[in-house]
Formats: structure tokens, C-alpha cells, sequence
């Protein structure tokens, strides 16, 4: 009792000097050497054609391209996340033969490649000329020419769409799992239903589970499009493509591409922050504005800073 | 005690005969047989692995039986007499006869991502479709009464243990049951937190509640409870009132059990 008073006066008097990080500087030092001689270069390569760059960033061929792919992104994920959710909840069902498909479902959609894919339900024709709606082996409703209902963008949806459906239902039934199967049976007791402890309690809380995956596949999905340029469809990388090959200016019309990407995936980063700003109700410290994803880019991993609930 | 001829006998409101319960090769109950009256408070004793929680778990269902008969309200746990034989119920109607059964658990299990108001009116709203003004009112008198009024907006992560116990047995009793069973609902608390949930239970238990409590807690049960049943390996080893089983225990393994624990 009668040390502590002087040991606390000791700090306050006492000069303190703080440990110094020699290390971090010269480091950072080399890092931005080499950002400038790379920005030098970039700058200076008129290989690069710049101006070119600038003068067909919004030409409006590679502005439809580029809505081409965001339309496909946004179709392929839709019939991905709803078909994920589906095939997850098939995947933990009691009934063998739902569950058994699922899974034959997921095995082939994720065993052969996406490009194998496009191609074949681009072919489709040849396979099923006509397609129709009916009952198997009974009466039919809805007959259909096979090329005239599945368009290039059709084909292309599909194919994203139902190989990226077998892949979000992985990342849908792990975040299923996760959540404590104390959740089931407090709300089983309380009388809801299977459906609706899926619905309103499980679901909402697998969300903080699946959504950085799906950001990831979004993110993803947005480059994988441009593999449906196999089958013509002109979407952002088509688009570039068909321009250089009349004017030769390969390097500024890819770099117009890049660029076109970058700027969507930065958008989605900012989406996919406040995405997961929802979902993580009632955990502590949620971060709350703007300025908290900027604090995402620090060095330390952001996990080790949250503090989990119980 | 309660002959058919007697004409003020209250009716049971669990009647359970020979229930037997296994998982795998290990039989858990071996023939539970017990009766809980209306406005009845029983407390479960017995060491852990006794199949208490087990039993209790039978009552609403969460667990199957695999013999004997467990009628809640007269009616049959998971099944219901169709001519003459019993038929397995749909999951629809096991979620409609919980409605009657209220249950708070050892780990609370609190809906984390929905707020202590949430947490209540979310059965009432979504099973009994009651007005969401209606469920809110009926919520707030019951934080009230569990003296939370002031923690509706609250997340149950932002609460301690004994007030998401407490936030709980409010979000049990918000369907209106008949019958509140309780699966050791102090053994997850810090030492200090176990008397303001205990209190809450000892409030119900005045105000008429039939309950079933699974629990260590020796000095509530000799408190609260009407009857006590001790339960080892599976089976009834000694029933009475708390006077007999706590304070002067006839089974051997009921006084080692007693001993311990004291």
C-alpha cells in the first residue's frame, strides 16, 4: 500500500522512450520504392496507350458488355444462392432419396468444368430439340423449339447459375451446421414448425456464417462470365475482344476491362460490408459506420479484435 | 392419494407409466413411473447420466420414447388413439401440443440475433398469431414481473447470464403453458446470478404454475417443492415430499447422492 503511490509517481515523472520499429521502416521504405518505379513505368510505357484507355472506357459496345455482365452475375447468383439454399436444405434432410440427390447433384455440377457446361447447355438443341412441361410419361402442357428458348444468355445463366448453385450449397449447409442445435429445440418448444425454425431462427443466424463465402463467389462470379465469350455471348471481355481485333490496341482495351472489373468489385466489397453489418445483430463490438471498413484494411485480421457472444 | 372415487382429486396433468428411453445400446430409462398434478411443483434430483434431463426432455416430445406411455393433459406425447390403435403424429401437431408446455433450458438458448422483445413475442406472433401490439403488451408485463422492463431493446449478448434466464422463462411463459418444465436452469449461472432466477421460480411456483424442475439446487427443491423424486441409472429410486427424500433419505444411494452434494 504505502509502494504504490511512489511507483505511480514514477511513471508520471519519469521520460519514457517508446520502443522503436527500425524494421517496419526500412521495409516500408523498399515497398514504396518499388510502388514508384512501378508507377514510373506504367506512366512512362507508352506501350500502355493511355489515351486509347480513356477514349473507349465508355464507348457504348463496352458499356453493354459490361451490362451483359452484370446481368449474368446478377441472374447466375440468383438461380445460385435460391438453389443453394434449396440443395442444403435437401442435403440435411431426413428422406434418403432427397438427400441422395442433392448430392448426385452437387457431384456433377461441381466435377466438370464451368466452360464444359456452358458449351453443352449452349448444344442443348442437339440433345432435346423440343423441350415441353407436362407430367413424365403423361400428358404434356407447354411444348417449345429448344433453340428458340435457350438464347446465348440463357444458356449462359444456366450454366454460371446451376454450377454455382452446387458450390453455394456447401457454403449454405455449412452455416446451417454452425448454428447450435440449441437453437432447433428452444424453438421447437416454443411450437414452431421445422419450416419456420429454418426460416426465422436457423437461417438468419447461419446468414453471419455464409455471407463472406458468397461475397467471395459473387466477386468471382462477376470474372467467370467472361467464359461465356465461348459460346459469343459479348459481355465485358467479348466486347474488348471484338474491338482489339479490328484496331490491334490489345494492352489499352484489356486494361479498359480491368479496370471495369476493379471498379465493380470495389462496389461489391462496400455492399458485402454493410451486408454483414446486418447479419451480425446482437454480436459485440459491430462495427457501425463507414470508418469501420476502412479499419478492415488494418494489418491485424479483424477476427482477433471481435470479441464473440458467450 | 387419488382415487378414481375421490371426487376433488385434481387431474394429472403428466401421467407417465413405465417409460422407457434408449440411445444405442445404453437404456437411459428404465420405467419411469409418475404422476404430476395440476399446480404441482416436483423437483428431479439424482447425479448426472441419471436420465433426468433425458425424461423431462420425453415430456415435450424433444426426445422419443421407446416404451411404456406418457400422457400430457390426458393426451398421448406424439401420438393420438385412432381406432383403438395409436397413430404417430405429424410434425404440425407435436408443434401444436408444445404450445401447452413451456420449457427453459440449461444454456438459456436465447434467439442471439433477435432482441429480448424479439426473443419473446416471436412464438406468439409466428404459432399462436396473436396482434404483434397484443404480444408486446403481454411481453412487457412479463419483463416486468422478471424485472427487465428496462432491457427490451437489449441483445442477449449484452445481458448476464441470470437476465438471459430470466429474459427466458419470460419468453416461455409469453405462450400462456399449463405446464413449465425447467432442465437445470442455474447449473450455466455464476454463483451469485442463480438466486434472481431462483426467486423468479419461486414466484411462479406461488402463483400456481405446475412445474417439473430438473436441478442441483438442494435448499430450492426443500423450499419450493411439493415433491421430490430422486433418479439413478435410469429409475425412480425414491419419491416423497421434500422433508423425506432431502431430510431423511431410506435409499442408500439417495444419502451418498445427498451427501455429496450437501
Amino acid at each position: 500500500m504505502t509502494l504504490s503511490p511512489q511507483i505511480e509517481g514514477s511513471y508520471t515523472t519519469e521520460q519514457v522512450i517508446p520502443l522503436r520499429h527500425y524494421g517496419r521502416w526500412i521495409s516500408a521504405v523498399l515497398l514504396l520504392l518499388a510502388l514508384a518505379a512501378g508507377i514510373w513505368s506504367v506512366v512512362h510505357n507508352s506501350g500502355f496507350g493511355w489515351s486509347v484507355v480513356g477514349s473507349y472506357l465508355t464507348t457504348s459496345s463496352v458499356l453493354s458488355g459490361l451490362g451483359v455482365t452484370m446481368e449474368l452475375t446478377v441472374v447466375a447468383m440468383a438461380i445460385g444462392i435460391v438453389g443453394g439454399i434449396v440443395l442444403a436444405v435437401m442435403r440435411l434432410s431426413p428422406n434418403p432419396i432427397v438427400g441422395g440427390s442433392a448430392w448426385s447433384f452437387v457431384w456433377f455440377f461441381r466435377g466438370t468444368p464451368v466452360l464444359l457446361q456452358i458449351l453443352f447447355w449452349y448444344y442443348i438443341a442437339a440433345l432435346y430439340p423440343t423441350l415441353s412441361i407436362g407430367i413424365p410419361f403423361g400428358p404434356t402442357f407447354f411444348h417449345a423449339n429448344a433453340n428458340t428458348l435457350i438464347t446465348k444468355f440463357v444458356a449462359g445463366s444456366l450454366a454460371l447459375g446451376l454450377n454455382e448453385a452446387a458450390y453455394m450449397s456447401e457454403i449454405v449447409r455449412a452455416g446451417i451446421l454452425s448454428v447450435d442445435s440449441g437453437q432447433h429445440e428452444a424453438a421447437h418448444a416454443l411450437g414452431l414448425t421445422r419450416a419456420k425454425t429454418m426460416r426465422r431462427i436457423v437461417l438468419p443466424q447461419a446468414m453471419r456464417i455464409i455471407i463472406p463465402p458468397t461475397g467471395n463467389e459473387i466477386i468471382s462470379m462477376l470474372k467467370t462470365t467472361a467464359l461465356v465469350s465461348v459460346i459469343a455471348l459479348s459481355e465485358l471481355l467479348g466486347a474488348v475482344q471484338q474491338i482489339y481485333a479490328r484496331n490491334y490496341q490489345t494492352i489499352p482495351l484489356l486494361i479498359v476491362a480491368a479496370i471495369w472489373y476493379l471498379t465493380v468489385t470495389s462496389v461489391l466489397y462496400v455492399v458485402q460490408f454493410f451486408i454483414e453489418r446486418h447479419f451480425s445483430r446482437g454480436q459485440r463490438a459491430t462495427a457501425r459506420g463507414l470508418g469501420h471498413f476502412f479499419q478492415s484494411f488494418a494489418i491485424r485480421p479483424r477476427g482477433s479484435t471481435r470479441t464473440r457472444a458467450l | 392419494m387419488t382415487s378414481p372415487l375421490d371426487p376433488i382429486a385434481p387431474s394429472p396433468v403428466v401421467s407417465a407409466r413405465e417409460v422407457r428411453k434408449r440411445f444405442g445400446p445404453t437404456e437411459v430409462l428404465k420405467g419411469i413411473t409418475l404422476e404430476v398434478t395440476e399446480g404441482e411443483v416436483l423437483c428431479i434430483l439424482g447425479p448426472s447420466g441419471s436420465g433426468k434431463s433425458t425424461f423431462l426432455r420425453c415430456i415435450n416430445h424433444l426426445e422419443k420414447i421407446d416404451g411404456g406411455s406418457l400422457e400430457v393433459n390426458g393426451e398421448f406425447v406424439g401420438y393420438a388413439r385412432h381406432r383403438g390403435a395409436l397413430r404417430e403424429l405429424r410434425e404440425r401437431e407435436i408443434a401444436r401440443n408444445r404450445v401447452g408446455i413451456g420449457m427453459v433450458f440449461q444454456r438459456f438458448n436465447l434467439f442471439p440475433h433477435l432482441t429480448v422483445m424479439d426473443n419473446i413475442i416471436e412464438a406468439p406472433i409466428h404459432v399462436l398469431h396473436q396482434p404483434p401490439k397484443q404480444a408486446q403488451a403481454h411481453a412487457r408485463t412479463l419483463l416486468a414481473a422478471v424485472g427487465l422492463a428496462d432491457r427490451e431493446n437489449a441483445y442477449p449478448s449484452e445481458l448476464s447470464g441470470g437476465q438471459q434466464q430470466r429474459v427466458a422463462i419470460s419468453r416461455a411463459l409469453a405462450m400462456r403453458p399449463q405446464l413449465m418444465l425447467f432442465d437445470e436452469p442455474t447449473s450455466a449461472l455464476d454463483p451469485e446470478l442463480v438466486g434472481e432466477v431462483l426467486s423468479v421460480m419461486r414466484r411462479l411456483a406461488e402463483e400456481g404454475m405446475t412445474m417439473i424442475c430438473v436441478t442441483h439446487e438442494i435448499a430450492f427443491a426443500r423450499e419450493v417443492a411439493d415433491r421430490v423424486i430422486f433418479m439413478d441409472e435410469g429409475v425412480v429410486v425414491e419419491v416423497g415430499t421434500a422433508h423425506d427424500v432431502i431430510d431423511h433419505p431410506q435409499n442408500e444411494r439417495t444419502q451418498l447422492f445427498l451427501a455429496r452434494v450437501h
